[in-house]
């Protein structure tokens, strides 16, 4: 952190931290101190500049610049096929890869009219809350090293691995995945991954109690986080906050149940809520619904049958290689996708998943056009984030960094 | 009485005159309305009783590139005492490239629209902050429409001071 010069800040956005306060002085900047936190700081979790303007140590205002990671992600999706995107989706939330390709191949498949098999439905849920799990880990580490306790992070992160070696069985890649495809999913889960998957299941609970007992009866740890940042559910609202951080005020709001998709309605399973809606809240609802992803993969993992994991469209759905190889008319079929994509009829389509910061949406406007005419992505950590200002506001320095890892913003996503 | 009915009866009873087109596709219920009515609608489906629209989830444009109307501004809002999510839809015209703010009925629109403003250059009225939100400040352009080509322009990216 630097203390900054009138002049190294943009006019614009001296006027938006000067802005609604209660104090009348001449020029702020002589009597209070204007604080630039990030981009390049361990504590914002990636690219996010922060502007704080302090009375000693109490932020009285704050505004989170964005855009240091802006790759045009939907500047190029308009200029790529459908399938040529996939592995750009892993590059949104770096942290939960599989849940950004699942959130858009269903996007694409709801556009083009395509139906998924049932086993490859139950493939995609089992990788969706595994990546559920493995971003709530890392943001519970992180978080709790942003407050003092190393050690924490060290452990969730050796369970985090864990789930990478289980993406590596299953498609090849530990971090950026491309696991799915429109029709279903990449490879069939084989025996051994499944047999995985269940022995990690297995044994998470007890290694997840193991990393509760370094936090929960922590003294610093809860001290620092409590009543900190409280976020009350209307406001949440308000600001569009989503998944774990308005779960935390009370909000019962989980697109799992509320429009239920893939085979989340056959499933029994619980949605966190906690009223505290303060940074401690925030914690809790990540570790439980951490356990309710176990759950759900657990009955994923019986429920799962037997059968296709790709859908029989020929048109829409690329064939499989050793087809292309050896028949004329998977060579086709296979010629025409790769080359002038799949063509969804003319239309536009929301579709939105709970990803693991919350709602992971994608508007897509087909023109019938082998790309799509425009690609919105909705991404939670952006929303998210706009509560920053709000929650941070009067509170010390050292809790902002607290605040910050609490709603968990992955700067990929929010950035795009 | 379905919520889409519900929505239908609600909007063409309290606006009898304001243009309001409703249509469906793949059981997404979509409102179509005139620029200048947008802020009265949407205060009205965010308070009405049993609507409730409380979440605004999205606010971007679509640039159609060669249509009279250019623009269409398009709102993704949710109300969760329904479960139901609605597509505000409104055209925007180059020649007045400009719509009403809706923050002070969802505050999330802030930014998203102040993101819709930095990719399409379409001005929100009476926006509180109407900056730009990837983009540097100075940047010239609005990358995100049609005309923007897909490798940037040379030299428009201003460099960080030495």
């Amino acid at each position: 952190m630097e203390k900054l010069r009138k002049e190294d800040v943009n006019p614009k956005i001296v006027e938006a931290l000067l802005r609604d306060t209660d104090i009348t002085i001449d020029d702020a900047l002589d009597n209070e101190m204007i604080l630039n936190m990030g981009p390049q700081h361990p504590a914002t979790h990636g690219v996010l500049r922060v502007l704080l303007r302090l009375d000693g140590e109490t932020v009285m205002n704050a505004v989170p610049e964005l855009g240091y990671l802006h790759r045009g992600y939907e500047k190029m999706a308009e200029n790529m096929s459908y399938y040529e995107y996939i592995p750009h989706t892993d590059r949104l939330d770096y942290i939960s890869p599989m849940a950004n390709n699942v959130a858009w191949v269903m996007a694409v498949e709801k556009l083009a009219g395509i139906e998924v098999p049932v086993r490859a439905q139950y493939i995609r849920m089992m990788v969706a809350e595994l990546a559920r799990i493995a971003s709530h880990l890392v943001a519970i580490g992180a978080f709790a090293m942003d407050v003092g306790a190393l050690t924490v992070f060290l452990w969730t992160l050796r369970e985090r691995e864990k789930i990478l070696d289980i993406w590596d069985i299953l498609c090849g890649a530990r971090f950026t995945n491309s696991y799915t495809r429109i029709g279903g999913v990449a490879n069939d889960a084989q025996p051994d991954a499944l047999a995985k998957v269940k022995w990690f299941i297995d044994q998470f609970d007890d290694n997840l109690t193991e990393c509760e007992k370094l936090l929960n009866s922590n003294r610093i740890f809860i001290e620092r986080l409590e009543n900190i940042g409280i976020l009350p559910a209307e406001v949440a609202l308000d600001l569009g906050v989503t998944g774990p951080s308005l779960r935390a005020s009370g909000v019962e709001f989980d697109l799992r149940r509320a429009t239920p998709y893939l085979q989340y309605d056959k499933i029994d399973f619980n949605v966190i809520t906690y009223t505290e809606g303060d940074s401690l809240a925030r914690y809790f609802v990540r570790v439980d619904e951490m356990r309710e992803s176990a759950k759900i993969v657990r009955q994923v993992l019986d429920k799962m049958p037997a059968g296709e994991i790709m859908a029989n469209m020929p048109k829409k759905v690329l064939p499989k290689k050793t087809e292309i190889y050896t028949r004329m008319e998977e060579l086709i079929h296979d010629f025409m996708i790769v080359n002038f994509g799949i063509n969804p009829p003319v239309g536009e389509i929301y579709h939105a998943i709970e990803g693991s910061k919350g709602e992971l949406g994608f508007y897509l406007v087909s023109k019938g056009e082998g790309h799509p005419w425009k690609c919105k992505i909705r991404s939670p950590s952006f929303n998210n984030l706009q509560a920053l200002p709000y929650l941070v506001k009067g509170h010390m320095l050292s809790d902002v960094v607290a605040i910050i890892g609490s709603i968990d913003p992955i700067m990929g996503e929010a950035d795009k | 009485m379905n919520i889409k009915e519900l929505i239908k009866n609600k909007l063409t009873n309290n606006f009898p005159n304001y243009q309001i087109e409703f249509s469906e596709y793949l059981d997404e219920f979509c409102i179509k309305v005139n620029k200048e009515n947008i802020l009265e609608i949407c205060s009205f489906l965010k308070n009405d009783e049993d609507l409730k629209f409380i979440l605004s989830e999205d606010i971007t444009a679509v640039d159609w590139a060669t249509r009279k109307n250019r623009f269409t501004v398009v709102y993704h809002i949710y109300s969760l005492k329904n479960n139901f999510r609605l597509k505000i839809k409104s055209d925007v015209d180059e020649s007045d490239c400009s719509i009403d703010s809706v923050t002070s009925v969802w505050g999330a629109a802030n930014w998203q629209e102040r993101e819709c403003y930095d990719m399409y250059g379409i001005i929100f009225n009476h926006h509180p902050d109407l900056r730009r939100m990837y983009m540097p400040e100075e940047f010239e352009y609005y990358p995100l429409r049609k005309d923007f080509p897909l490798m940037g322009i040379p030299g428009s990216l201003p460099l960080p001071k030495k």
